[in-house]
């Protein structure tokens, strides 16, 4: 199943890119589990998922904590904290 | 015991009234006693910023923000509640968001005014990013954790 990735702020421009559609690898089931498997696909996401503790997850637009099951999410957004209001 | 009001959440790029905003809520009914408006204004305290830029998560922050506001009009008698947040770039002096919570009685509207304020800026998904006066990126602006114990007071013990 392809899932799409959205970044934000600076977690976008370190990946270099707004979104992206993936195919997600078989045994990624978590949030922690997908965080883990990205910064394994170059040095933009290691840059930017190099503290996973800070990166804030939204599963089809709703804030989840990183154990949150990704099973059938269409859409996940990484973001930092944010600084709104 | 009247209905709970559908609360008003708008996210643009343009600016709002303060006043015009207050008589949408107020206009035509007498059960209002009780208006409390918050505006957050770009602020420059060093004479170094240009603009702050908000970028937001199109679809999730109407999202999230309705979902805050309508944990306000359940948790207090409200009459009527509107939240307006801007993006794009945003020069000193110029509005951010706005609350406007209007009730029967004032402590209602003050301590959802507050709330609101409180999950907005550590929930909704906004970022400010530092644009200078001499040309170059501020960066993004940190979150603070001042902010997210501001937030974490509205907690029932049992969350």
């Amino acid at each position: 199943m392809t899932t799409r990735l959205i970044y934000f702020a600076w977690v976008r421009e370190r990946i270099g890119m707004p979104e992206e559609n993936v195919e997600l690898p078989a045994g990624i089931e978590t949030v922690a589990d997908l965080l883990r498997w990205l910064q394994s696909r170059g040095e933009g996401y290691q840059h930017a998922l190099q503290y996973p503790d800070v990166i804030r997850v939204a599963i089809n637009q709703e804030h989840v904590d990183h154990r949150e099951k990704i099973s059938g999410a269409r859409e996940i957004a990484l973001f930092p904290p944010m600084t709104g209001g | 015991m009247s209905a709970i009001p559908v609360p008003t959440v708008r996210i643009q790029r343009q600016d709002f009234d303060v006043a015009a905003e207050i008589a949408g809520l107020t206009q035509g009914r007498a059960d209002i006693g009780a208006v409390v408006t918050f505006s957050g204004l770009c602020r420059d305290e060093q004479g170094a910023l240009s603009a702050l830029e908000l970028e937001h998560y199109p679809g999730m922050a109407e999202a999230e923000i309705g979902r805050i506001a309508t944990e306000a009009a359940e948790r207090w008698p409200l009459q009527g509640l509107t939240v307006i947040h801007r993006h794009g770039k945003i020069a000193p002096g110029d509005n951010i968001v706005l609350v406007v919570a209007a009730s029967a009685h004032r402590q209602a509207a003050f301590e959802a005014a507050n709330f609101l304020m409180d999950y907005l800026k550590s929930r909704a998904p906004f970022w400010k990013k530092e644009h200078r006066t001499d040309g170059s990126e501020g960066g993004w602006v940190e979150a603070k954790e001042t902010d997210a114990q501001a937030a974490r007071r509205w907690k029932s013990p049992s969350e």
